[in-house]
């Protein structure tokens, strides 16, 4: 018997849906998160209150803060964006961290082989296009697997993912690839060659405030993809096929197919967001840097929080964004490394408990036996 | 040269080291999905056990005999508690299983708590103190062939080969196995002859947990030995993907943690040689072939015959009956 039952509660569904709820539940369940975060703190002895402040300061808060949340919320932007779209049809796409480094690839793959005499706008766009198409088809093998082949697409996407680091790797590291610099300190230390500037993405300066392209970038698409999904006949195929896949199937609908067009793109959307990561601030393949990143992964975290909702996927990104770069700027012996993941964690958690409490009622089955 | 150091006698006996952690933490796996929960938590509670082992070896002295049964059982814990977290969420509050699970992987994960802990308790510094050692079973390690391979493995190995045979036995020939069975394949069923389905899925989550993390020790105390971020490398995805190839069948998994033991050890085992193979290409090699194993597995005829439980991933809802 569970502790729930055995306390005599039960969980009935819910009628009536209040709408204060939606938002009183995901911030009281954000507030029980760093309750629990802050038993985790005391426990390896850090104090609680100082750590939140300074996540707050460093990521929000202090002059130019809010800049350098922008740049850790721009990727997470777009791998949200992966998941989100992918777990809303039920395709469990856990990939977005490879198809994140196929973008990159090929994104400064085409930035390096177009070169310094190419018009800016050209270098970006090309490189907008090639990451998406990286992603796109890094994403159709773990799709068309799960669409023609019935493999379960959580274990191909991620297996995908060490692949992807592999070849990046690959790349800068055990090869002389064209992505490598072999001159200067790089026929020392591996490293790759910096795409020219004219293939860098803008950043527009608002006085105390620098907006990367690739952040607003990512805000047309999640307005895109909302209208995508509510618009559309493709957004309908695809509510239908995730509710319902044998309903979609009887109304003359191709599930499969549009299983595998949902897996590219989402695929796409994490390779758009390899593109930015490239363009915007890395301006190099940089394996090791992205795999540490582990943007990917945080994207499903974006995702969930967001309630898969594209929009909302763009005020998680750039909250949990803040938490990220806050993690960057105090990394030391008073904030070690991993804190930042250990929050994220227990959020997820408590928001996924807390969302049990939208959709049912907690009834004291001891009190109505009485009753009756 | 002895018949011992030929490469497929060192291939096979590397299969068998490097296979064992993936043994544990499928058979887990194996048991929750029985019961009808899947949980891709595996890798993040893989990794809590595996930095727990690593916290008890590096600061508790004694005789090895004292501290690695701690060690083990501090990961069995730490994991087990991770477990309890994702079974609490998926079979109290019917949160999603495939969102849970990955919301575990995520909090333990390499960029999570395992890492934070072993950042604040110092850990990865050194080599474990007290580690598992290869022991020499009966004096038979010199053994012509079967010596490397069967008798100069660690005590984990031999564990392994004690908990299948014991799934084994309580899957298939014992009323709770029966029981727990039907919990998977049918919980109205089950509940309608006073089973609780509650709490065969509590327990098996759990139990499939605690596996999990002496999975983790492995790593931690005999394969890297000593702490190191993210030391799992995605193994835990790839025993989800041996419990499919195993048709949830113990012995199966065994031989399929074995097949990947030696895919993962190759890349090592031919440089050790001086045989030249591009590095990148071997060390995706179990990447690639947990995908193409997984196509063939899901498309055979055997699948349709000895499938996945029929409620796994399904909350159960008594009303709903």
């Amino acid at each position: 018997m569970s502790l729930a039952s055995r306390v005599g509660l039960r969980l009935e569904p819910r009628v009536d849906n209040p709408r204060w709820m939606n938002w009183a539940v995901p911030v009281c369940s954000f507030i029980a998160a760093l309750l629990v975060g802050s038993i985790v703190l005391l426990i390896t002895s850090q104090n609680p209150i100082s750590v939140y402040q300074r996540i707050l300061e460093r990521g929000f808060l202090d002059t130019g803060s809010l800049s350098g949340t922008f740049i850790s919320a721009t990727p997470l932007l777009f791998t949200g964006l992966c998941a989100a779209v992918a777990f809303k049809v039920g395709f469990f796409n856990i990939g977005g961290e490879g198809q994140f480094y196929v973008g990159a690839i090929f994104a400064s793959g085409i930035a390096l082989s177009l070169g310094a005499d190419a018009q800016s706008w050209i270098a970006v766009g090309a490189m907008v296009l090639a990451g998406t198409v990286g992603g796109a088809l890094w994403a159709f093998i773990p799709g068309i697997l799960r669409a023609y082949f019935r493999t379960n697409e959580i274990i191909t996407s991620l297996m995908l993912n060490y692949v992807a680091g592999i070849g990046a790797t690959y790349l800068i590291f055990e090869s002389d690839s064209f992505w490598r610099e072999l001159g200067g300190t790089g026929a020392v230390f591996p490293k790759g060659k910096i795409i020219p500037l004219s293939a860098q993405w803008p950043s527009f300066d608002l006085g105390n405030l620098v907006v990367p392209f690739g952040l607003l970038l990512g805000a047309v698409v999640a307005i895109w993809l909302h209208v995508l999904q509510r618009r559309t006949r493709f957004g309908y195929e695809m509510r239908v096929v995730g509710g319902a896949p044998s309903t979609a199937r009887y109304a003359g609908m191709r599930p499969a197919r549009v299983i595998v067009a949902v897996a590219m793109l989402s695929g796409g959307l994490a390779g758009l967001g390899g593109a930015a990561d490239v363009g915007n601030f890395r301006h190099v393949l940089d394996p090791k840097g992205l795999q540490q990143s582990g943007f990917g992964y945080a994207g499903i975290v974006v995702a969930a929080l967001a309630r898969l909702n594209p929009i909302a996927v763009v005020f998680v990104a750039i909250i949990l964004g803040g938490i990220t770069n806050a993690g960057y700027a105090l990394q030391g012996p008073d904030f070690p490394a991993g804190l930042v993941g250990t929050l994220e964690g227990l959020i997820l958690f408590c928001t996924l408990g807390g969302e049990v409490l939208v959709r049912y009622r907690i009834v004291n089955t001891r009190r109505q036996a009485v009753a009756s | 040269m002895s018949v011992n150091s030929n490469l497929f006698v060192i291939i096979f006996a590397s299969a068998i080291f490097y296979g064992t952690p993936l043994v544990f933490a499928a058979v887990g796996e194996l048991l929750a999905e029985r019961s009808g929960v899947i949980n891709l938590g595996v890798e993040g509670m893989m990794l809590l056990g595996a930095v727990s082992a690593a916290m008890v070896a590096a600061n508790l002295d004694g005789p090895a005999a004292v501290v690695l049964p701690i060690a083990l059982l501090a990961a069995m814990v730490a994991a087990g508690l991770g477990a309890a977290i994702h079974a609490f969420l998926v079979i109290t509050l019917r949160v999603n299983q495939i969102i849970s699970g990955l919301a575990l992987t995520i909090f333990g994960g390499a960029a999570g708590l395992s890492s934070y802990l072993a950042n604040v308790w110092g850990l990865g510094k050194q080599p474990a103190m007290n580690q598992f050692g290869r022991m020499d079973l009966f004096g038979l390690k010199k053994f012509p062939v079967l010596g490397p391979i069967l008798f100069d493995q660690t005590l984990l190995t031999y564990l392994s080969w004690v908990l299948v045979v014991l799934v084994m036995v309580y899957l298939f020939r014992t009323r709770m196995g029966l029981h727990l069975r039907s919990v998977g394949e049918s919980p109205q069923t089950a509940d309608s002859v006073g089973i609780s389905v509650t709490r065969y899925r509590y327990g098996h989550v759990i139990a499939g947990g605690m596996l999990a993390g002496v999975a983790g020790a492995c790593f931690s105390l005999t394969i890297v030995p000593t702490w190191a971020n993210g030391l799992t490398s995605g193994e835990g995805w790839i025993a989800l993907a041996l419990v499919i190839f195993g048709f949830w069948r113990p012995d199966l998994t065994l031989v399929g943690a074995y097949l990947f033991g030696a895919l993962s050890s190759l890349s090592f085992t031919l440089q050790a040689r001086g045989i030249d193979v591009p590095t990148a290409l071997l060390d995706a090699l179990p990447y690639v072939a947990t995908i193409v194993v997984l196509v063939i597995v899901s498309n055979s005829r055997i699948s349709k015959r000895l499938g996945s439980p029929a409620a796994l991933g399904r909350p159960y809802e008594r009303e709903e009956r």
